[in-house]
């Protein structure tokens, strides 16, 4: 990790975009990005990884099916196979149909739940957080590249010059 | 301009004659006399089950007279599998199109901007209505003359017993039967045809006033489709079991052919991009009709639980022996269509990668269209046939009949214009759409 960081300022997603694509093509290494909403493209622009979100869900998803299963298997079938109004309470097939409605639900609340957990986790986000953000202002309307020095901090910021940025910054990490 | 490739239109001619010989050969080997009906029966291999229940029938009631009223059962079952082959098949490739017209006019009223580079396919799908609609009411107006047996209600000596068929007679009777069938019909094709024209001005106009007429006239549709489609599935489907009524009927019979409909859209779509005909059709566009297929086979899923579901629960003597033939007769049909319709789409089309590979769409279509073929022949075949049920040759003749008439009728319907609109609004968006 360098100790000093270069900031460079933008007010327009577009310039944004053109600018990660120059220090991309500079072969510069692009710390972070911050910006006040999403923008449509940037996580290819700056090459990043796609997510694994969706198959955490599918796993936590199934977890839910199974948990859902076992649970009543053996309350209702194994337990205490009552007669209730008729159902069939021999095996849990026979009397799966009145089962599918929480099977469903369960799936969809664990895959749901321990997703967005997961999401918090991965992304370091709790309550009492201290926020991150170099400055007020990419929460509003100004979006922030940050850029690591290694003695080269000349040569960066005429990069970062070219490529339409407002202001430049270089501060201590 | 797309050229019929004549390999196609040789294999479409193929399929049709083949077809007709099925048909014809099912309609030869159908038996004619209660005699000749046991003499069928007794030759399968399950006859043997059904003498001996038999036995016990007779040793228990002395009936004769019940016994011979089996057999004439037997035989009208028999008699009614070369009528109900056709019957599933000519509904199941019209409901094709009219799923097509629907999802159409949906992307018109809802202004899509994805799918204005599809509108040509679409609307060539959808020239199948006339055609098959056609044909559909012919044999409507085949079972009204009781050339067949396949609704019970047509005929006035069953009804002059059955005091539900007379209560019901308001409704289903043969006179109005046919008025409505013709009503809808007539409906749907005259969209068809007025959508179809419109679209084709839009290309000539310098104004938008076709496109903006277009999507008044389709909102309209709808309203008229949903009614009428739902009214449809309760007379040409729910009406072969008179006795029974479920009333998310018309919704279930919509999402199959709905997602029937997408799923030939996206086929026909991938076939032509193949040969190089829709150069600006991305993956993207193959990825959003994946993504319908998906959705709406979850949909048929949840509306097809919901009524067997709600029915097996209450367990009601009068609504439950619907699905008890289905689950004593039609084991395996009935729920392997459950698979293929359900869980084979949810685990093929789940992975947002799988949607853009074009042959894993057509893999996961073949699946699906065969499972709504069965879905059909579910609503169909145990009130028509019973446990007398094969898929035989009438069935695949057929099939391959109408599968070869469909495929002539809507290629021949794409070689008529451009395959991309030239002046919609919104197809410089569809254009550069990209998911």
């Amino acid at each position: 990790m360098a100790s000093k960081v270069i900031h460079a300022y933008y007010n327009d997603d577009d310039v944004l975009m053109h600018a990660v694509k120059k220090v991309k093509d500079a072969k510069h290494h692009i710390e972070e990005v911050y910006c006040p909403f999403p923008v449509h493209g940037l996580d290819k622009a700056m090459g990043l990884a796609p997510t694994r979100i969706a198959i955490t869900s599918f796993l936590y998803g199934c977890v839910g099916l199974t948990v859902a299963i076992l649970m009543m298997n053996f309350i209702m079938i194994q337990d205490w196979p009552q007669d209730i109004g008729g159902k069939p309470s021999f095996s849990y097939l026979e009397n799966m149909p009145a089962f599918v409605p929480i099977m469903f639900e369960l799936t969809v609340f664990f895959a749901a739940h321990l997703m967005v957990i997961t999401f918090y986790l991965r992304s370091r986000l709790w309550p009492f957080k201290k926020a991150e953000n170099p400055d007020v202002r990419t929460t509003d309307d100004h979006f922030v590249m940050e850029l690591a020095i290694h003695d080269n901090e000349k040569e960066l910021k005429n990069l970062l010059m070219g490529t339409g940025a407002v202001e430049i910054n270089v501060s201590e990490k | 301009m797309y050229t019929f490739s004549s390999r196609l239109r040789m294999a479409s001619f193929i399929m049709m004659i083949v077809g007709v010989l099925g048909i014809g050969i099912g309609f030869m080997s159908a038996p004619s006399t209660v005699e000749e009906a046991k003499a069928l029966v007794a030759s399968h291999g399950d006859a043997h089950a059904e003498e001996a229940a038999h036995a016990v029938a007779t040793e228990e009631h002395h009936a004769e007279s019940h016994d011979a009223a089996h057999d004439e059962h037997v035989l009208h079952q028999l008699q009614n599998k070369p009528w109900s082959a056709l019957y599933v098949a000519a509904f199941f490739f019209f409901m094709i199109a009219l799923g097509v017209l629907a999802f159409y006019a949906i992307q018109r009223a809802a202004q899509a901007g994805w799918s204005p580079l599809l509108f040509r396919v679409m609307e060539g799908i959808t020239s199948y209505l006339v055609p098959g609609g056609i044909i559909v009411f012919v044999i409507l107006v085949l079972s009204v003359l009781h050339m067949n047996h396949l609704f019970v209600w047509m005929d006035a000596d069953v009804v002059a017993h059955d005091h539900l068929l007379q209560g019901k007679a308001g409704y289903l009777n043969p006179t109005f039967f046919l008025i409505r069938a013709a009503v809808f019909l007539g409906g749907w094709i005259l969209y068809r045809e007025y959508s179809r024209k419109l679209s084709l001005k839009q290309d000539e106009s310098d104004d938008n006033s076709n496109f903006k007429l277009n999507f008044r006239i389709s909102a309209a549709f709808l309203v008229f489709y949903l009614i009428s489609e739902s009214m449809m599935s309760w007379d040409w489907i729910m009406s072969v079991d008179p006795h029974w009524f479920s009333t998310l009927f018309g919704w279930y019979v919509f999402a199959s052919m709905f997602v029937s409909g997408i799923t030939v859209i996206a086929m026909v779509t991938i076939y032509l991009k193949s040969k190089d005909y829709l150069p600006e059709v991305n993956d993207s566009h193959i990825h959003d009709l994946a993504k319908f297929m998906f959705g709406i086979s979850v949909f048929w899923t949840y509306l097809w639980f919901s009524q067997f579901m709600l029915i097996w629960y209450s367990n009601i003597p009068e609504e439950v022996t619907y699905y008890v033939t289905r689950i004593q007769d039609f084991k395996l049909p009935f729920f392997g269509m459950v698979v293929m319709n359900f869980v084979l789409p949810l685990l093929l089309l789940m992975n947002s990668d799988y949607k853009r590979i074009n042959w894993f769409v057509i893999l996961t279509g073949i699946i699906i269209l065969v499972g709504h073929y069965m879905d059909i022949f579910n609503m169909i075949m145990p009130s028509t046939v019973g446990d007398q049920w094969s898929i035989g040759i009438p069935e695949i003749g057929s099939v391959l009949f109408f599968a070869g008439l469909f495929i002539f009728w809507v290629f021949r319907a794409l070689t008529k214009a451009p395959l991309q609109p030239k002046r919609n609004p919104f197809i410089e968006e569809s254009r550069h759409f990209h998911y």
